[in-house]
């Protein structure tokens, strides 16, 4: 179990090494999320329509380790953007991971650029 | 070789034989057994059963032919009459004589019949053997054809007496149990346990008259009634008198054994009566100066005096002998153990009681707060055995002992009002967290609503079962503190689903952002607003889930039900539960192919486990091509309507339940509501279908159906509560209409009938008013309301595979065609279920 955790890990947008193109920005529902394969690694990624931003993190959620995020509805708490997981509803901030409604460890989150409609992921390898 | 004799083939007589043949020593002995009754010995505890399915067979301890293989004599239907000490003789009262070299007595008890005037009359009976049950049976039918409504006594509101007062109802009587003392079962219950089970048995139809001294049986020959005062009577057809037991010891006076003042053999805890050679063991032994009126402590009896017989001298009785008890009537569990009424010397107690749900439970625990000495539980004992066990072995207790008892909580209702709870009570069972907890959390100032309370203590976190009540009693908190409490949805409107609901309906509204964006607080939504206003849109614009699908709930966003794994289960619709056998063949074809888990659900269809997300829509177009619809099982929806054969097929059937049901199955398919919806239509009062556990559920009578609403299974399960009788279909649509539209407007979020019709202001008779007299006027409005959603009526799985767009939903990965890898099965029992959580 652990190792599913130690395959992720934040990258922030100064150390990616790798964007990575995952697919069309039609291919994801408005304010809703999908999830990409990049090598081992599900990423989830979210169109978050509503404020015009793209936010990428892990697709496993750290609560029983299922690959399930990407299917979990996103909102905003208290002005955070988050994603609620659809198996027990434990929030995640969309900006740092941090669980918003327990005290679990962060999950981690990847930069998102979009260029001529392409979504792209950042990777550190 | 050994002679012993056993007198008395009843469930002790019979087990002294089961241990004996086990051991090796018994090849040195020969034993015969003498038995009163025409048959073998038969498990008496469970007597009643045969008034199921009068089948003395199956209630046999064992065959005749056991005794025979076993080489045990057994004389049945001959009595043992006298015991000749001197010469180690018995005689039999057909004269026979036998000698022994040890005899064990195991004659039991008879029922005591007090010395009333009038005891003897015809239609007055006890309640201890087969032949007893087929007495009363056949008074009762004879009873029964002169006038169905007869009714029928029992003397003696015990443990037996209920017992026999259940019998009485199943053999269709008119049921009365008349007790002596001032409260039921005064053996094992204290004064306001025994209150609540009063409460329950009158409940379920059983009357209870106390404090009631019965001076004569009235009748001419036969019963017809019981006096207990002057002018205070009872009209009864028939008696069942069940006022204890009075040992079987005519043997031992008459040959000069040493015997009790109130009856019994004396024993030692050998087991030995005065005389060495002769045993006594079961309802006949009178040990500690006690008969215990049970069959465990008669077969350890049994067990003894088998081991002293062999020579193993080490084997006695245990001084202390657990009395604890579960009344196995149906339908009402009542059980004590250890030490159930406790002096305050001892000990202190621990009482939980909830007359409306009929519950009751009381701990009795040591001063030091360590151990566990007794109690009482009536209304729900599925907890005995699990306390009875912490009890008999003196396992640690927690440091809070209520939590034993208090109900692992699922909302206020159970509780009546949630401030009531002692501060220990444990809330959220998942993550221990106690009432206490709660409400510090917000008196200290730490949390001013609901999410943060459940951030700051976790309760409501795991299984979020106790989620409704965290929410009340963080409300009632707030509220005694003085804080305004907001009623809104959550952080994102300040408005409750009603409002929403006209705002929605007046404005025309149709996407979740025109909502926020007008209504809300400017936030962006979340997990609680997005599926509420999904759900209000879907009832009043007729949407299915397919519109703005990022909105729905995961269940209703990928049309079927996430499973543990992340995976889903497939239900399609099953109307009525009725199904031709080239369907279910399709069934289990699909299921085969796809491979996935198969199980027939409580709701009488069939639901299909473990299909990844990029197999629902294959399995669908299958589905479908074979002419199924999707059964909204992952929807706030209509659930199923689930039926018995009713008269197309059973022979007590009134009515067609089947085709009813269907009929509204297929009406209120699809319509979104604030929680899940189920129904139940039986064909008669037997109630085949359970449709009072439903949220609306018929029973078929003389001239109509009986409609009942607001039920509902699960945590906190509540019986529908009958809203109106003997009404023709048209009616029951028309109320039906009415009444889930009116739910639909004014519930709150997840809120299901039955709460929703408990907190009704006003009730049920406000409910007739708005519903049968339309007092608000808006019956039109809700009949053409429902009929717009039933006119629209679209399936939503055959919107999505007919529409390549939808059909994007339903990949694992957008960039790849693959499957999630991280997905693990484990065989069980020929299929397969998710690898289990570590
Ligand atoms: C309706 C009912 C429900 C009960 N429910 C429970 C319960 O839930 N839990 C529980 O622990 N206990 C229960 N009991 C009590 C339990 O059945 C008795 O404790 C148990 O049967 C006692 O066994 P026994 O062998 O001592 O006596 P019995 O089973 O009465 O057997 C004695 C046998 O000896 C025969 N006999 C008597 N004298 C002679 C003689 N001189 N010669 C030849 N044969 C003779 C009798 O005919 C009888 O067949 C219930 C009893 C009844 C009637
Ligand atoms: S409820 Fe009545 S009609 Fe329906 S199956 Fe049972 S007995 Fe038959
Ligand atoms: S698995 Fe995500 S909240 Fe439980």
């Amino acid at each position: 179990m652990e190792e599913i955790l130690d395959t992720y890990k934040t990258t922030k947008l100064e150390d990616v090494k790798i964007w990575f193109k995952a697919a069309s920005i039609h291919d994801f529902p408005a304010d809703g999320g999908a999830c990409v394969k990049y090598k081992n690694k599900q990423i989830a990624v979210f169109n978050f329509a509503r404020i015009g931003k793209w936010y990428a993190c892990q697709n496993v959620c750290p609560h029983k380790m299922e690959m399930v995020l990407s299917r979990g509805m996103i909102g905003d708490d208290k002005g955070i953007p988050k994603v609620a997981c659809p198996l027990h509803k434990k929030t995640f901030s969309l900006e740092d991971g941090e669980n918003l409604n327990g005290d679990m460890d962060a999950i981690a989150t990847y930069p998102v650029k979009i260029e001529e409609e392409n979504v792209y992921i950042g990777f550190s390898d | 070789m050994k002679q012993i004799v056993v007198v008395g083939n009843g469930m002790v007589g019979y087990k002294f034989c089961e241990k004996f043949v086990e051991k090796p020593e018994f090849k040195d002995f020969k034993i015969t057994v003498f038995g009163e009754e025409p048959r073998p010995a038969y498990d008496r505890v469970h007597l009643s059963e045969f008034f199921e399915n009068q089948d003395a067979k199956a209630l046999e301890m064992a065959p005749a032919e056991w005794y025979a293989k076993n080489n045990i004599e057994l004389i049945t239907g001959e009595r043992v009459a006298d015991i000749n000490r001197t010469s180690k003789t018995i005689t039999t009262a057909q004269d026979r004589e036998f000698t022994y070299d040890y005899l064990v007595l195991a004659t039991g008890s008879a029922p005591f019949v007090p010395p009333i005037k009038g005891v003897e009359k015809e239609g007055v009976f006890v309640y201890r053997t087969i032949e007893d049950l087929e007495g009363m049976l056949a008074y009762a039918a004879k009873l029964k054809a002169k006038n169905p409504n007869a009714k029928a006594a029992v003397l003696g509101g015990g443990l037996l007496g209920l017992e026999a007062g259940k019998a009485v109802m199943d053999m269709g009587l008119e049921p009365h149990i008349v007790e002596f003392a001032s409260k039921l079962m005064p053996r094992q219950l204290d004064l306001r346990s025994s209150q609540v089970l009063q409460l329950k048995l009158e409940s379920i139809g059983l009357n209870i008259h106390l404090s009631k001294i019965t001076n004569q049986i009235l009748g001419n020959g036969s019963i017809v009634g019981m006096e207990f005062g002057e002018d205070d009577t009872l009209d009864v057809d028939m008696l069942i008198v069940s006022a204890g037991i009075r040992p079987r010891d005519e043997l031992g006076k008459n040959s000069g054994l040493e015997v009790g003042v109130r009856g019994g053999i004396v024993v030692n805890n050998k087991m030995q009566t005065s005389d060495e050679n002769i045993y006594a063991i079961g309802e006949i032994a009178l040990y500690n100066q006690m008969i215990y009126g049970l069959v465990a402590p008669g077969y350890d009896m049994a067990a003894v005096a088998v081991n002293q017989i062999i020579g193993q001298a080490k084997s006695v009785m245990p001084d202390d002998i657990d009395m604890s008890t579960k009344l196995k009537l149906i339908g009402v569990d009542v059980a004590s153990f250890g030490e159930p009424f406790m002096p305050a010397s001892k000990g202190h107690s621990i009482i939980f009681e909830n007359k409306t749900q009929h519950l009751y439970k009381r701990i009795n625990v040591s001063h030091d707060g360590k151990k566990l000495l007794g109690g009482i539980l009536v209304g729900d004992a599925s907890d005995y055995n699990m306390l009875h066990q912490i009890y008999l072995n003196g396992m640690a207790i927690p440091e809070d002992p209520a939590q034993l008892i208090l109900p692992a909580s699922d909302g206020a209702s159970a509780f009546g009002d949630v401030k009531d709870l002692p501060d220990e009570a444990q809330v959220c069972s998942c993550e221990s967290v106690t009432k206490g907890q709660i409400c510090a959390a917000i008196e200290n100032g730490e949390a001013t609503d609901v999410a943060a309370v459940v951030s700051c203590t976790k309760a409501g976190t795991g299984c979020g079962g106790c989620k409704p009540m965290v929410a009340d009693l963080t409300n009632a908190t707030l509220k005694s503190l003085g804080i305004e409490v907001k009623e809104g949805v959550c952080e994102h409107f300040d408005l409750n689903r009603q409002d929403l609901y006209k705002i929605i309906q007046v404005k025309g509204y149709t996407h979740f952002n025109e909502v926020l964006d007008n209504h809300g607080n400017g936030g962006h939504g979340c997990e609680l607003c997005k599926p509420l206003i999904a759900s209000l849109m879907a009832t009043i614009n007729a949407d299915t889930a397919n519109k703005e699908y990022a909105i729905q709930d995961s269940n209703d966003r990928f049309l079927a039900n996430i499973q543990r794994n992340g995976t889903y289960s497939v239900v399609p619709r099953v109307p009525g539960g009725e199904i031709t056998p080239d369907k279910l063949i399709a069934l289990g074809e699909i299921a085969k192919k796809y491979d996935l888990y198969t199980k027939v659900t409580g709701g009488v269809r069939i639901d299909l486990f473990g299909a990844t997300l990029n197999q629902l829509p294959l399995i669908w177009k299958e589905l479908i091509s074979h002419g199924f619809e999707s059964g909204h099982a992952y929807g706030k929806s209509l659930r199923t309507v689930k039926t018995c054969v009713g008269s197309t097929w059973c022979r007590y059937g009134m009515d067609e339940s089947v085709s009813f049901g269907i009929e509204l199955e297929n009406r209120y398919r699809g319509i979104r509501a604030p929680h899940k919806i189920k129904g139940g239509v039986s064909g008669c009062i037997r109630e085949c279908a359970e449709a009072r556990g439903k949220d609306f559920g018929l029973i078929a009578v003389e001239g109509g159906w009986n409609l009942y609403l607001g039920g509902n299974g699960g945590a906190n399960p509540r019986h529908a509560e009958l809203f109106a009788e003997q009404i023709d279909n048209e009616t029951v649509i028309k109320y039906l209409d009415r009444y889930l539209m009116f739910y639909m407007r004014t519930a709150k979020p997840l809120q299901r009938t039955a709460a929703w019709q408990e907190r009704l202001e006003g009730g049920l008779e406000y409910l007739k008013e708005v519903i049968i007299d339309d007092k608000l006027g808006i019956a039109d409005d809700l009949e053409k309301e429902m009929q717009t959603l039933v006119n629209k009526f679209e399936c939503e799985w055959t919107q999505a595979i007919n529409n390549p767009e939808m059909m994007k939903r339903f990949n694992h990965f957008v960039n790849s065609e693959e499957e999630d890898d991280n997905l693990v099965f484990v065989p069980m029992r020929d299929q397969k279920m998710p690898e289990p959580w570590k």
